[in-house]
């Protein structure tokens, strides 16, 4: 498949230096399972991983599939198995991995919808179900102008308002792998997130999705959901700290009078 | 998938976990020290330690029975919760008997604790 010069992704590399790529394909209509197909991929010290798979689909093989789009890290699209650990492949860079082959596969405990792209309704309904923004405590008329907020306040939340949804945690967590119905570190952060944030009243609403046998004590404090993410979220401290309000909210519905919430 | 909005029991065993975590990390080490260690090498320790008047005397205080009873009823509840979890972890995906066995024995130790030790009989 040819393109236009003007439109491939990647220049042709002049280093001489080339490094094999092992990247795991699936395409549902000839092959019966995921498998690696290799790839001797020329390069330069500043090609990240993500590069490297464009020069594959440039000059290589136009039918390799994947999704990237920003390659800064910031739209949180090109999340993949490298070398059997979940990262950004714009994030990685094969100067790094060299001499050694780079393995690159889809993001771990997610379905293949085709070669390096997942299937991931199951994020985004979780994602949806926590009402990933601001419920406001009464309708604010906007006469009345925008929410203040001290940057005490702010603090609070920001670390967790950092997730760009690239699901590396899902991919880390042992225990998503294992029961994929668990919400799971980066959906929990989230809600922690909104939950902490001071222009916030939805907490309430957000309780039965962290009580429930789904949520959050799935979680057996692996961390290591906190150790992948490329934005320096630490989900892994949410879901802990509302281990403990679920725990409290368990206890305390016995004594609250009734009317008081459930 | 559908999103199950049905309220985990888990807080109880969860803090009971929790708090035999806890408590092992605060005295498990010294324990460990003074039974396995101290006492039978003489290390720092009287050689009387751990007789039976002194043990006796710790268990027939109530501060002592409330001591030993944390500690026997807790570990046992941590230790549970961790064996089931780590099977778990480990893709043994434990049915209904292994839950009866692993927070069914720290149930039992926790009954044979208090029985124990009530049946010293304080004023």
């Amino acid at each position: 498949m040819a393109r236009p010069e003007m439109q491939q992704d990647t220049e042709m590399p002049d280093s001489g230096k080339t490094i094999v790529m092992d990247v795991l394909r699936y395409r549902p209509e000839q092959d019966d399972r995921p498998v690696l197909q290799s790839y001797e991929v020329p390069f330069s010290d500043d090609m990240s991983v993500l590069q490297g798979l464009q020069y594959i689909k440039d000059y290589l093989d136009g039918s390799l599939s994947f999704r990237w789009s920003c390659r800064m890290a910031i739209c949180g699209s090109c999340g993949m198995m490298i070398n059997g650990r979940p990262q950004l492949a714009c994030k990685t860079f094969l100067r790094d991995i060299y001499p050694e082959h780079v393995r690159v596969e889809a993001l771990a405990h997610f379905p293949i919808e085709r070669d390096l792209v997942i299937v991931m309704d199951d994020f985004i309904e979780k994602l949806e179900s926590i009402k990933p923004y601001i419920i406001e405590k009464q309708p604010r008329p906007l006469a009345e102008g925008e929410y203040l907020q001290t940057p005490a306040e702010r603090d609070l939340y920001e670390q967790f308002s950092s997730c760009i949804n690239c699901m590396l945690c899902y991919a880390a967590c042992p225990q998503y792998g294992l029961n994929p119905k668990f919400l799971g570190p980066g959906i929990i952060a989230l809600l922690h997130r909104y939950n902490l944030d001071s222009r916030d009243a939805g907490a309430e609403q957000r309780k039965p999705l962290v009580n429930s046998e789904d949520g959050v004590y799935n979680c057996t404090a692996v961390g290591f959901c906190s150790e992948v993410c490329p934005k320096l979220v630490d989900p892994a401290n949410a879901v802990n700290v509302n281990k403990m309000e679920a725990a409290k909210d368990y206890f305390l519905r016995l004594v609250r009078p009734r009317g008081g919430g459930k | 998938m559908s999103i199950n909005l049905k309220r985990s029991n888990a807080p109880v065993f969860w803090l009971l976990f929790g708090a035999g975590g806890m408590l092992s990390a605060l005295v498990g080490p010294v324990l460990v020290f003074i039974t396995g260690i101290g006492v039978p090498l003489g290390l720092l320790l009287p050689e009387n330690t751990l007789s039976y008047t002194h043990v006796h005397a710790l268990a027939h205080s109530w501060i002592g029975a409330l001591f030993l009873f944390a500690v026997v009823a807790l570990f046992f509840w941590h230790a549970g919760h961790r064996i089931y979890h780590s099977l778990h972890d480990l893709g043994l995906h434990p049915g209904a008997g292994a839950k009866l066995v692993c927070y069914g024995v720290p149930l039992l130790a926790t009954l044979i604790a208090v029985y124990a030790l009530a049946s010293m009989g304080y004023s």
